[in-house]
C-alpha cells in the first residue's frame, strides 16, 4: 500500500497574467461541489462562492491602467511554521475543520459544525462562507447534484475542499491498484475547467509535478520570518498575506510587480527589501 | 396580596404597581422571545450578519455582559478569599447580577448558533487548541457556581426559610460558600481569560493578533483584568439604579467607597497595562505584518481614533483616577460618572475586540466591511436586559439580598409612620 505511506502537499498555482476572469473556475466549482445559491444573488457578502474572482486594479488612469482578476479559493492553510495549526483549524472549538497531515488539505466536517462562525473570524481570506439559509434547488435541478458531495444544510459553515472527493476517487483507485496517484487522475474542478489553463495542481511535495516544478518550494523556514515556511523560490511567484504566517498552498503567479505587492500589506519601503530578498532566494534555486 | 413573601420589616410599592412594571418589561421580553425563535425557526437570515460580519451585535452583548458579569468573581473573591467583610452588604446583589449576565451570555450563545440543537458538540467534539473549547467549559462550570451561590438567597425568602430543611441548607450553604468563591474566582480567571483569547490567537487578524505567554495572547490577561476592574463598576451602577428606582439607600455609603476604591485601583493598573499593550501592538506586532496603526482607524464611516481615544482614556485613565482619588470618589456625583465611563469603557472594549476586528480589511485590495443590525438582532439583545430587570424586581422585592436596606432606612421610615 505505496498509497497510505506518502505524504502528499496538496498545492496550487494560479497564473494571474492568464488568468481572464471568465469566472469558469467559479461556475465549475459551484455545481462539481453542490454549492447552493440564493434566489436572489445581489448581496454578494451573503452569497457562497468557494471560489470567488476579484477584480485589482493598479489604480492608474488610462491609459496606465490594468487590471489583473484574482481567483481565490479556499488557500489551505498550513499555520504558523507550517504546523498544520491553520487560523481555521486552530479555532473550531468543535474539531469541525481539520488539516489532513498526509495531504495538506483542511477539511469540513459539516456534520459537526454547529454554526459558531469563529473559523469565519479567524480567516483573513473570507474563504469561509456560512449557509444563511436552506439550500432549495429549482424544481428538477435537483438530478444534477454530484453524488459525491453531500450538500450542506443551514447554519454550517462550508468551503473550498479542492475538491476532496475526487481524490478519495483517485486514492481507492489507486490503493486497488497498488500504485500511487498520477498528477493528472486527481484535479479539481476549476483546474480542469480553466480555459485559459491558468490554474495548475498537483502535489509540492513531489518534484515531477508541475506544481513543484513552478513554486519551487523553498525547504528552510524564511530567514526574514521563521513563521513563513515553503515560500516559493521562484521570483514570480508569490502567496496572499504571507507575511502572516498563515503558509497557504495556493501560488500566484505574475510578471507585474504591482501584482505582486498587492498579495500581502507593506509598510513604506519595506516592499523593496522584500523584493529584493525573494529575488536572492530565487537564486539558489 | 403578596405581603407574606416580602421579607420581614420590609417595605415594598404595592403589587399592583410592581405588576404593571413588570408587565411593561415583560412586553420588551416577549419581543425579544419572539425574535429568538424567529432566528431559531427561520435561522440567522434574520440577522444582517453576514459572511464578511460574522459576528455581530448580539455577539458584542455576550462579551460585555460577561465582563460587567465579572463583578460577581471579583467581589465573591475579595469577600470569602481576602476576607474584605464590608462587602458582605453588597455580595448578594453582586451573584444575581452575576447570575442574570451568564445566563444571558449562554441565552445569547445559543442563539447565535447556527445550530443550536448542535451545541453539546463543543464538550463532545472538543478541540483542546480552540480558546472557545475553553470558554464553553468555563463558562457553564461557572454559571453553575454561580447557581450554587445564589441558591441560598432565594432559600432565605420568608416563606421558603420557615422550612427547617431549607433554613438548615442555607445556612450550611453560607458556610461552605468560601469553596465556591474560589472555584468561581479560578473558573471566572480562565473563561474570563480565554474570551481574550479568542480574539488575541487570530493571527490571521491582524487587528486582534497579540503576542503573549506560552499559549497566551497579551489580551487573554487584559480581559481577565479587566472585568475584574469594570465588573465592580457595573455592580455598584446596578445598585445606584435600583436605589434611585425603589428610592431607598440600598448598601451603605462604606461598603460602596470601598469597592469603588478597588475597582479604581483595578482600572488604573488595567489601563496602564492597556496602554503599554497598545503601544507594543502597534509599534512592533502590526508593523511586523505589513500594517500602520492608520490602517486600523481610517478609510470608513464609523471606526475612527475617537473609539480608541474614548476607550482608552475617556472611559479608563478618567474613571480609574476618580475612583482613587478619595475627595472624587466619595462625592456622589463624580464616583457615578466614573463609574458609568468605566462600564462604558469596558463594553466599548468587548466591542473593538469583536466587531472591529471583522470589519478591518486584511486582503490589500479588500474594503471595510461596516454593519447595521436587524430588528432581530436589536431585540434579541435587548432580551436579556428585560429579563435581568424582571429578575431583579423579583429577587429585591422577595428575597434579603441588601442586608442593610432596614437600617439604612429605618429613620426615614418613622418618619414616614409618625
Ligand atoms: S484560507 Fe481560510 S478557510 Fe482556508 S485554510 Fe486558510 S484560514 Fe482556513
Ligand atoms: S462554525 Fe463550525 S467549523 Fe467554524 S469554528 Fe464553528 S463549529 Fe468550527
Amino acid at each position: 500500500m505505496i498509497e497510505n505511506k506518502k505524504v502528499h502537499k496538496f498545492g496550487m498555482v494560479i497564473d494571474l497574467d492568464k488568468c481572464t476572469g471568465c469566472g469558469a473556475c467559479m461556475v465549475s466549482c459551484m455545481s462539481e461541489n453542490n454549492v447552493p445559491f440564493k434566489e436572489d444573488e445581489s448581496n454578494k457578502k451573503d452569497s457562497i462562492t468557494w471560489m470567488r474572482v476579484y477584480k485589482l486594479t493598479n489604480g492608474k488612469s488610462f491609459p496606465e491602467t490594468e487590471i489583473v482578476y484574482l481567483p481565490r479559493p479556499c488557500q489551505h492553510c498550513g499555520g504558523i511554521g507550517d504546523h498544520g495549526h491553520s487560523p481555521c483549524v486552530s479555532v473550531c472549538p468543535a474539531t469541525a475543520t481539520d488539516y489532513g497531515y498526509d495531504t495538506g488539505i483542511v477539511s469540513q466536517i459539516y456534520t459537526r459544525c454547529f454554526g459558531c462562525r469563529y473559523c469565519m473570524g479567524a480567516c483573513p481570506y473570507h474563504a469561509r462562507y456560512f449557509n444563511w439559509w436552506d439550500p432549495k434547488w429549482p424544481e428538477g435541478m435537483e438530478k444534477y447534484l454530484s453524488p459525491n458531495v453531500s450538500p450542506r444544510m443551514r447554519g454550517v459553515v462550508e468551503k473550498c475542499s479542492f475538491c476532496y472527493h475526487r481524490y478519495q476517487l483517485a486514492r481507492e483507485q489507486a490503493i486497488v491498484e497498488d500504485r500511487e496517484i498520477e498528477e493528472m487522475e486527481y484535479q479539481t474542478a476549476c483546474t480542469t475547467a480553466c480555459p485559459a489553463g491558468a490554474i495548475v495542481f498537483g502535489d509540492l511535495n513531489n518534484p515531477a509535478h508541475k506544481v513543484h516544478q513552478i513554486v519551487k518550494p523553498d525547504p528552510h523556514p524564511d530567514p526574514m520570518n521563521h513563521k513563513v515556511v515553503g515560500k516559493s523560490r521562484n521570483p514570480k511567484v508569490f502567496r496572499l498575506l504571507e507575511r502572516l504566517g498563515t503558509n497557504p498552498k495556493v501560488y500566484y503567479m505574475s510578471e507585474r510587480e504591482w501584482v505582486r505587492k498587492a498579495g500581502d500589506n507593506y509598510l513604506k519601503g519595506e516592499w523593496e527589501n522584500v523584493k529584493t530578498h525573494h529575488g536572492a532566494s530565487s537564486s539558489h534555486g | 396580596m403578596d405581603d407574606a413573601l416580602i421579607p420581614e420589616g420590609a417595605k415594598r410599592c404595592a403589587f399592583p404597581i410592581f405588576m404593571i412594571g413588570i408587565i411593561i418589561v415583560g412586553a420588551v421580553l416577549l419581543w425579544g422571545v419572539y425574535a429568538m425563535f424567529l432566528c431559531w425557526f427561520k435561522g440567522l437570515n434574520q440577522t444582517n450578519m453576514n459572511d464578511y460580519y460574522g459576528f455581530a451585535l448580539w455577539i458584542w452583548a455576550d462579551l460585555a455582559v460577561i465582563a460587567v458579569g465579572g463583578g460577581a468573581f471579583f467581589t465573591g473573591l475579595l469577600k470569602y478569599i481576602f476576607k474584605v467583610d464590608d462587602l458582605k452588604n453588597i455580595i448578594n446583589f453582586a451573584v444575581i447580577i452575576g447570575f442574570i449576565c451568564y445566563s444571558s451570555a449562554l441565552l445569547i450563545l445559543a442563539i447565535d448558533i447556527g445550530q443550536p440543537l448542535r451545541g453539546w458538540f463543543i464538550f463532545w467534539h472538543a478541540n483542546v487548541h480552540s480558546m472557545l473549547t475553553e470558554v464553553a467549559f468555563c463558562l457553564s462550570c461557572y454559571f453553575a457556581v454561580l447557581t450554587i451561590e445564589f441558591i441560598p438567597n432565594i432559600l432565605e425568602n420568608r416563606q421558603v426559610n420557615k422550612v427547617p430543611f431549607f433554613h438548615h441548607l442555607a445556612h450550611n450553604m453560607h458556610g461552605v460558600m468560601a469553596v465556591f468563591a474560589a472555584t468561581g474566582a479560578f473558573l471566572s480567571f480562565f473563561h474570563q481569560g480565554s474570551l481574550g483569547g479568542v480574539a488575541g490567537v487570530m493571527f490571521g487578524r491582524p487587528f486582534a493578533y497579540r503576542e503573549g505567554l506560552l499559549i497566551w495572547p497579551w489580551t487573554f490577561f487584559l480581559f481577565t483584568w479587566s472585568a475584574a476592574a469594570f465588573g465592580p463598576c457595573f455592580t455598584l451602577l446596578v445598585t445606584k439604579i435600583t436605589e434611585m428606582i425603589t428610592g431607598k439607600k440600598l448598601v451603605g455609603d462604606k461598603t460602596v467607597n470601598l469597592l469603588a476604591k478597588i475597582s479604581g485601583w483595578m482600572i488604573t493598573t488595567y489601563i496602564i497595562a492597556k496602554i503599554i499593550d497598545t503601544i507594543y501592538w502597534a509599534f512592533v506586532t502590526a508593523p511586523s505584518m505589513g500594517f500602520k496603526l492608520g490602517h486600523f482607524y481610517s478609510n470608513n464611516g464609523f471606526y475612527g481614533y475617537w473609539i480608541l481615544i474614548t476607550e482608552v482614556i475617556l472611559c479608563g485613565v478618567v474613571p480609574g483616577l476618580l475612583l482613587i482619588n478619595k475627595s472624587t470618589r466619595e462625592n456622589p456625583a463624580t464616583r457615578t460618572i466614573a463609574i458609568i465611563l468605566g462600564v462604558i469603557g469596558v463594553c466599548l472594549n468587548r466591542w473593538v475586540m469583536v466587531l472591529q476586528i471583522m470589519a478591518v480589511p486584511v486582503l490589500s485590495f479588500d474594503t471595510w466591511a461596516l454593519y447595521i443590525p436587524s430588528w432581530q438582532e436589536v431585540a434579541t439583545t435587548i432580551l436579556p436586559v428585560a429579563y435581568g430587570i424582571i429578575l431583579i424586581a423579583v429577587a429585591y422585592r422577595y428575597l434579603p439580598v441588601f442586608p442593610q436596606e432596614l437600617e439604612l432606612n429605618e429613620s426615614a421610615d418613622t418618619a414616614a409612620q409618625n
